[in-house]
């Protein structure tokens, strides 16, 4: 009994410190990123690289008074933050980052991290309700419709890749793809002659669940100030900010799980932790490098991609592999 | 339904174009100037604040006639100057003879408008625009320059 609770507390600490590490750094990457791509060097003056401007940002978040504003639901305005960045921190829990690296296996991991997942968009909800602005509220409303409209297309290609697999549990998916990449999900098979298309469709919908651009309509700030946060400072702004950050590590390492095989290497050769990592961290340089590029959609265009494209395409690739799998 | 499928493939590979274009720049050199570790040389037509120009002796051309303080819009110019009286061989004998010499050229550049009038007016060339720019301050103090001033450090 102690040695599970030991092993719950390593987990737990690990995976906040993964998290929070994960985070910060991102942060980083994002802002040096950006620059690349503007063609400036961005952060570079704190430490080798701009390496120390994280911890240096945090501490000045830390430093700053919480303030709530006057007339707001004072528990939701609380709250919202702490549940943006709890469900992130436990989803971490059931990711396999290798064949031994999992702190809990479970049969259900998939469906668990979704459940999870969809209490973001509560925080959202709540940030934007409980802070009493108008902007919060618009942002809060949007948010909501959009992760409705976007967990529709991603369950059903969830759905795609657990009718293949025979599970719903991610070691198990993942031992299913092992070999060579001609075994990832991502590649077409006789079942599933649809799938590199699929795991196009979940990108957008990771990039839209996760509230990154070009899909950020939540925290619009060309027309909503800063969306559900405009009212949150010091660090109710930062958990919301490390939430962002670890769903992005989450709606990754997701798609390398299901789509990329995990910890497999494309060659068969030495597979491990390091090739789960490497994976996670170019689909993460993908999304920088797509919030660089693209502008904001509308929250119009926004619903109609999900409703118009990514459903039917979905649902037909659904039924399409539902029949092949009953044919082969 | 006639285009939806053309507008989906149309729409992906002008994404595609966009991402291909933000990867080629994310190689390229950086263009910016990490400014206060490094500057910029100003072009030859900057204005900064006014500037008096040295004689092949050092001392300020300027033979202190007062013509740019009357030229001055803004009245932010305001010198002084001496008389002196010195020795010059004139046709085989030594004769006295006076000229003015500048004391005092301040410039109040909390005024100015960097017109150039004074500049311009100047009949002997002892005026010219400086290259500074990093002139930010929070005291008022600071913008009350002593040209002469600068003039003597500048050749110190």
């Amino acid at each position: 009994m102690s040695l599970t609770i030991f092993n719950a507390l390593v987990a737990v600490v690990a995976a906040i410190a993964f998290a929070a590490l994960n985070a910060a750094y991102l942060v980083w990457a994002e802002r040096r990123g950006a620059g690349r791509i503007q063609r400036r060097p961005g952060p570079n003056v704190n430490g080798p690289l701009g390496l120390l401007q994280p911890p240096a940002d945090g501490l000045k978040l830390m430093a700053k008074q919480l303030t709530i504003p006057g007339g707001a639901d004072k528990a939701l305005f609380v709250v919202a933050p702490v549940l943006a960045m709890v469900p992130a921190i436990m989803s971490f829990v059931t990711i396999p980052f290798s064949d031994t690296i999992v702190a809990h296996s479970m049969n259900i991991g998939v469906l668990m991290l979704f459940a999870f997942a969809s209490l973001g968009g509560l925080a959202i909800l709540f940030a934007g309700w409980g802070s009493r602005n108008k902007y919060g509220v618009m942002a809060s409303v949007r948010a909501v419709s959009q992760s409705i409209s976007y967990e529709i297309p991603m369950l059903i290609t969830v759905i795609t890749i657990v009718m293949i697999t025979g599970t719903m549990n991610l070691k198990d998916m993942v031992a299913a793809q092992a070999g060579g990449f001609w075994n990832w999900n991502f590649f077409p098979s006789f079942s599933s002659p649809l799938m590199p298309i699929s795991f196009l469709l979940f990108f957008v919908c990771t990039l839209a669940e996760t509230n990154r651009a070009p899909f950020d309509l939540g925290e619009a700030e060309s027309e909503l100030v800063a969306g559900f946060h405009t009212e949150y400072g010091s660090m109710g702004f930062g958990l919301f900010f490390m939430g962002e950050y670890a769903n992005i590590v989450i709606g990754t390492s997701l798609m390398t799980i299901l789509f990329l095989g995990g910890w497999n290497c494309p060659f068969g050769l030495y597979p491990g932790v390091w090739w789960f990592l490497i994976k996670v961290y170019l689909l993460i340089f993908s999304f920088i490098w797509i919030r660089w590029t693209f502008p904001r959609t509308t929250i119009y265009g926004l619903l109609n991609l999900s409703w118009k494209i990514l459903i039917p395409i979905s649902l037909f690739n659904l039924l399409l592999t539902a029949g092949l799998l009953k044919v082969f | 339904m006639g285009t939806y499928f053309s507008d989906i493939i149309r729409g992906l590979w002008s994404l595609l174009i966009g991402l291909s274009i933000t990867f080629k720049e994310f190689f390229k050199p950086v263009v910016t100037v990490p400014y206060p570790f490094k500057t910029i040389k100003m072009t030859e037509r900057y204005r900064g604040h006014v500037e008096l120009i040295e004689n092949d002796e050092g001392k300020p051309k300027c033979v202190a006639c007062g013509m740019c303080q009357r030229a001055c819009p803004s009245g932010c110019i305001s010198l002084a100057s001496k008389s002196v009286s010195y020795e010059v061989e004139v046709k085989g004998e030594m004769k006295t003879k006076k000229k003015k010499v500048l004391t005092k050229y301040d410039l109040d550049f909390t005024t100015c408008s960097l017109c150039g009038q004074c500049v311009e007016s100047c009949n002997f060339q002892a005026l010219t625009f400086s290259k500074e720019y990093n002139l930010a301050s929070s005291r008022k103090e600071d913008f009350h320059f002593d040209l002469l001033n600068r003039l003597k450090e500048r050749n110190s």
